[in-house]
């Protein structure tokens, strides 16, 4: 049945507090979810003051400088901070979004900091994303053509056909957008979520793919596709400003259309 | 959005099946587009029929009996109840389908649930017509 109550480790108990040690005049106060699975306790929130002034803009500037000079056990994921690598996922302020372009200023008050909802947690702001590769995995996200390629050039593509997956080849797969989505939360075992089936779509357009058939196949499913219902956290939070969305209906077209 | 407590690894007692093959499981249904199709279509239906419904109610605020059986009794109008019972019926079953399949995960609650819901459905869609019909041929 449908879980109404949270499992023993989902409870989320008060953490620690680390304020400011000089008393600087712009302090912000970091409330950011822990969990270790080491320590055998149940989560908890801790809270990190930091003085705004001797920080960088962003909240991952902030996650930066809480790690290196408050609390070296601080965990989270981070690579190119410039919002393309999409390693710093996370439920920022109530949104799913990247610490990296999110500005801290653009956060009234005290910043709140979860890991991506409904996944399940390797240690406090990373994620499992297992599930979420397999499933982008699963598409076969890659170029599939009977047609050798012509000896002496390149695929050709038509400015035309290569502006069809302009929104689509910019996803930088940070799965802001699968887990914002209620769908998925309920059933990310069957359903493929927005971050998978965008990625999907980029091949089903791609007028170099001869596989669109058998991917169409492979995505025409009551869960693995059917299980949008238009609900649009997905387009509403992309951090790149995409529209998951838009794609899953124009897959949902295709599949009417090869009905005949 | 509301952050949504996070499940941690401790929940479920972990598989050593590859995280693909669970992703793959059985294969893809190859179904699901008639369902989702036809709840559109259904919906469809429902906008004309459903302001016909409306319009002819509210013209018959305070009508007796026997003017209402009078008024079923039109080929017209009781072919309009036929089909705003079929259609809302349709799409009850195809919308409740939906529901249970989001959120009842235990197989076997989802089977009973579903058969409850479509039999329920045609129960009620034949019961619905065959009164249409009675006051249809009898008034």
């Amino acid at each position: 049945m449908a879980e109404f109550a949270l499992p023993a480790n989902s409870k989320i108990g008060k953490g620690t507090s680390w304020p400011v040690k000089s008393g600087g005049k712009n302090v912000r106060k970091f409330n950011i979810y822990r969990w270790n699975p080491d320590d055998g306790k149940t989560p908890q929130v801790d809270t990190y003051e930091v003085d705004l002034d001797e920080c960088g803009p962003m909240v991952l500037d902030a996650l930066i400088k809480i790690k290196n000079e408050v609390d070296q056990t601080l965990t989270f994921r981070r690579s190119c901070r410039e919002g393309i690598c999409g390693s710093c996922a996370m439920n920022i302020d109530g949104t799913n979004t990247l610490a990296c372009t999110k500005f801290i200023d653009d956060v009234k008050d005290e910043v709140n900091i979860y890991p991506l909802p409904h996944m399940k947690v390797v240690k406090d702001l990373v994620p499992d994303l297992s599930n979420a590769y397999a499933q982008l995995a699963s598409v076969e996200p890659w170029l599939k053509s009977k047609t050798p390629p012509p000896p002496d050039k390149e695929r050709l593509q038509s400015p035309e056909d290569r502006r069809k997956l302009d929104g689509l080849y910019e996803c930088i797969l940070c799965f802001s957008c699968a887990t914002s989505c209620p769908s998925y939360w309920w059933n990310s075992e069957r359903y493929l979520g927005p971050a998978v089936l965008l990625q999907a779509y980029r091949w089903l357009v791609d007028s170099r793919d001869e596989a669109t058939g058998e991917r169409l196949d492979n995505l025409e499913d009551p869960f693995r596709l059917y299980r949008c219902h238009t609900i649009m956290n997905c387009s509403k939070t992309c951090p790149k400003g995409l529209n998951p969305a838009k794609a899953i209906a124009e897959i949902k077209k295709m599949m009417i259309a090869r009905q005949g | 959005m509301t952050p949504v407590a996070c499940k941690t690894t401790g929940d479920k007692q972990m598989s050593l099946k590859t995280p693909l093959g669970q992703v793959r499981g059985l294969g893809s249904a190859r179904s699901g587009t008639h369902h989702w199709w036809m709840q559109r279509v259904t919906a469809v239906a429902l906008v004309p029929l459903t302001l016909w419904f409306i319009y002819s109610m509210v013209g018959h605020a305070g009508a007796g009996h026997g003017e209402m059986a009078r008024w079923l009794a039109s080929p017209f109008n009781a072919i309009m109840m036929v089909l705003l019972i079929g259609a809302t019926f349709h799409h009850l079953q195809l919308g409740l389908q939906v529901v249970v399949e989001d959120y009842i995960h235990s197989e076997a609650a989802k089977v009973a649930v579903m058969l409850v819901v479509k039999l329920a459905s045609v129960a009620l869609a034949v019961a619905a017509v065959f009164a249409v019909l009675k006051v249809a041929f009898t008034a």
